[in-house]
């Protein structure tokens, strides 16, 4: 039946007539009617507006963007000051806002993942616990969740002078987790340059195994290769560098730590919440995925004599991320847009500090419209992604 | 098909809906006397100057500015309606008309006075900005604050001012920045910040706030800005600008005069032609604003003076007059002539 050519199936056209009572015309004319109506209201809300701010003198425009910011913000991934433009602190907001929302998908899923199938487990007590904390988590509101962890550090934690010191050079207080980083030497340059060729090359290898393993059946040792590449190739470059210790230690200087890495109480208590709350839906979303996958599969693969762990990964997870793919891109999502709970607690990401661009040039529609469009960009990038994985994940039908 | 016919028909009525809003502004003061009371926007819990009690009655040195107000238009002080603002908010509640007046301890600024669309028609309160740090921290003045960690609120002069002062004396702290009163003030206490800093008044109310451990704190000595506070209303309506400024100037010519809330019934008679205009029986002071002739004798009287409600507002946060004392007294507080 495939072989009959699809044109040739269709009927003929029909001659156009120009009627409403043509189905295909009517619908056209219905479709341009209700662009243009909203166009109108666009329209008409818009310059509504203008008319209305210009009569009230307030500000509009973006000029705004090029002046001073004056006011401070705590965490920036790119060097600012109080002297830098409105634009470069909002691009501030955008970047912390992007790293707790990635930071934040990655712990989630990995978390979420482990709970799922912790559900399932033959243990009572694991699926117990796993089930307790699902029900837990789900049913808190996530505000109420961040106050909780915001208040559980700063108010158990020590001021900076009793600061706990667990490790040496790692140090909890109220002021954050500080902790030692790699100091400033060319060989971690090296090293992390390194650890990218690695990934490159497994990726690559990888592909180029699976292809030699469908043609001659040889397997190739994956996970040795990968572990190799991956690990050894930093510690060479490491090597070859001259084995630097150098280590940039945090130390109480006055009223604060200074030097090291650090992860303030905000930042600390907004990706806590963010992650163990999103991690419960992740949770059910895995465990579902899973249970979708028709047991007749898994009996299948054990009477071929599959390994159960191979029996998961080639068989299981396969299908059962079909099913999983699609809601996992709807949490990914509300972690993004939850993140903007981050002013609640003081996180400087983009919603507190397009608040407060807005608030002191006192241009509210402005600063609306760039939070909207940045969580607009955000979201729409993060669902084309995931769409198209799901797309190449999806069943090819036949 | 059917579907988008009817999303079309119910866009074009909304669009008819919204195309009858567009007209003319009018005075707020007809709007306000249509509905039955003013709307104040204040704020949401700042003892002194404007918190609800224990009965849920709202007091304050701004309540009583809009309280003045009500009395001055309706002869009766209580019909005020609040809305409680954060700093954040208080701007675009006033523009968006959710308010008639914002008396909010809101500094009066070049840019908020040109740009945000409002006027300001008062100062009722002298402030400037200052810190507060817990005694154990063992600093004496803001010039020792290098490398420390503040707390401050989102949205304000304060946040600016902070900015300004650590780079004009080259020194380096680090904000934590919250927008909720309660939740920033809770931050410092839990030790996330070494000082809180806002306005001198803020302060001090909220140490008072702090009752038996308000001794553990110290508000350090150093002002580093200049906070005049007051009422704002919207841009270019006059006639309402006008009656709330000169609300605000009866209550502090009334205390150039002694004339107290208790005391004007006495002084109905008295000669002196100044008292006699400030208590309605001669002049049309009233008329010239659109008011009762009455609307001064109402606003002292059930207001009372400038001294009386910061009195009874401010004395208990443990604020003295300071520069906030009348002129003739040697503060700056002065009204220009109500005739
Ligand atoms: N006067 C400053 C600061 C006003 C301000 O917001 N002060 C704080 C501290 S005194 C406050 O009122 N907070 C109470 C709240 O947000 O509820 C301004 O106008 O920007």
């Amino acid at each position: 039946m495939a072989s009959i050519p699809r044109s040739s199936r269709r009927p003929a056209p029909p001659a156009v007539r120009l009627s409403l009572s043509d189905p295909f015309v009517r619908s056209i004319v219905y479709q341009i009617l209700v662009v243009g109506g909203v166009a109108l209201i666009i329209w008409y809300l818009v310059s509504n507006t203008m008319t209305n701010m210009e009569a009230r003198k307030i500000a509009s425009g973006f000029d705004f963007l090029n002046r001073e910011a004056g006011f401070a913000i705590s965490e920036h991934s790119i060097d600012y000051s109080p002297a830098d433009t409105y634009f470069r602190a909002l691009v501030v907001g955008v970047l912390n806002t992007l790293l707790i929302a990635v930071l934040g998908i990655v712990l989630a899923t990995i978390l979420g993942t482990v709970i799922g199938i912790g559900r399932l487990a033959k243990n009572w007590l694991i699926a117990k616990v796993c089930s307790v904390y699902v029900e837990v988590m789900r049913n808190l509101p996530l505000a109420v969740q961040l106050f909780f962890w915001y208040a559980m550090i700063i108010e158990n934690l020590p001021g900076p002078r009793q600061a706990i010191s667990p490790l040496p050079g790692v140090f909890l207080s109220s002021r954050g987790i500080m902790v030692p980083v790699p100091g400033d030497d060319p060989a971690y340059g090296w090293m992390l340059i390194a650890c990218l060729i690695g990934v490159v090359a497994t990726l690559l290898i990888s592909r180029w195994a699976r292809a030699r393993q469908a043609a001659t059946g040889q397997q190739f040792p994956m996970m040795r290769a990968a572990a190799g590449l991956i690990l050894g190739l930093p510690l060479l470059a490491w090597l070859a560098g001259g084995a630097p210790t150098t280590l940039d230690w945090p130390e109480l200087r006055g009223f604060n730590f200074q030097g090291g890495g650090s992860m303030s109480p905000e930042f600390a208590a907004l990706l806590l919440g963010l992650v163990t709350y999103t991690a419960a839906f992740i949770a059910e979303i895995v465990r579902s995925g899973i249970l979708a996958v028709s047991h007749g599969q898994t009996e299948a693969a054990s009477a071929l004599g599959l390994r159960r762990s191979l029996n998961l990964r080639l068989v299981v997870l396969p299908q059962a991320l079909r099913v999983i793919i699609p809601p996992m891109i709807s949490q990914y999502l509300n972690i993004t847009k939850n993140s903007s709970l981050a002013v609640l607690i003081g996180y400087p990401d983009i919603v507190s500090i397009a608040n407060t661009a807005l608030n002191q040039t006192g241009q509210a529609i402005e600063g609306i419209a760039i939070i909207m469009l940045v969580y607009l960009t955000v979201s729409l990038s993060i669902a084309v992604f995931g769409n198209w994985y799901n797309k190449r994940l999806a069943l090819v039908e036949r | 098909m059917k579907h988008l016919g009817r999303i079309a028909a119910t866009a074009a009525i909304a669009l008819g809906a919204l195309a009858g809003t567009a007209q003319a502004q009018q005075s707020t003061v007809d709007a306000v006397k249509a509905k039955g009371f003013v709307q104040c926007g204040v704020n949401t819990g700042l003892a002194g100057f404007s918190a609800p009690d224990s009965q849920g009655v709202w007091k304050g040195l701004d309540v009583d500015m809009c309280r003045g107000v009500a009395a001055a238009v309706f002869g009766d002080a209580s019909k005020v309606r609040y809305t409680g603002l954060t700093a954040q908010q208080r701007f675009t509640a006033l523009q968006s008309g959710e308010v008639d007046i914002l008396a909010r301890n809101t500094t009066w600024t070049l840019q908020r006075d040109t740009s945000l669309g409002l006027d300001f028609v008062a100062v009722n309160f002298y402030d400037g900005q200052g810190f507060m740090v817990k005694n154990s921290l063992n600093v004496k003045s803001a010039k020792e604050l290098n490398g420390a960690t503040v707390c401050v609120q989102p949205g304000t002069t304060t946040e600016l001012n902070l900015a300004d002062y650590f780079r004009a004396n080259r020194m380096q702290f680090k904000p934590v920045v919250i927008e909720k009163m309660e939740e920033v003030v809770a931050a410092y206490l839990a030790g996330r910040c070494d000082a809180y800093t806002t306005d001198m008044s803020g302060l001090a109310s909220t140490r008072s706030a702090q009752g038996a451990n308000a001794s553990q704190h110290l508000i350090l000595p150093d002002v580093i800005s200049k906070e005049p506070l007051g009422p704002a209303v919207r841009h270019g309506d006059n006639k309402w600008a006008d009656i709330v400024r000169w609300t605000f100037n009866v209550m502090v010519e009334a205390e150039e005069m002694g004339l107290t809330s208790a005391n004007i019934d006495s002084k109905m008679n008295d000669p002196n032609p100044g008292i006699q205009r400030l208590v309605g029986k001669t002049g049309d002071m009233g008329k010239q604003l659109g008011l009762e002739n009455n609307w001064s004798y109402n606003i002292i009287k059930q207001v009372g003076n400038y001294g009386e409600s910061y009195e009874r507002n401010i004395k208990p946060i443990g604020l003295e007059r300071g520069v906030n004392e009348l002129w003739s007294k040697g503060g700056i507080m002065y009204a220009p002539p109500v005739r």
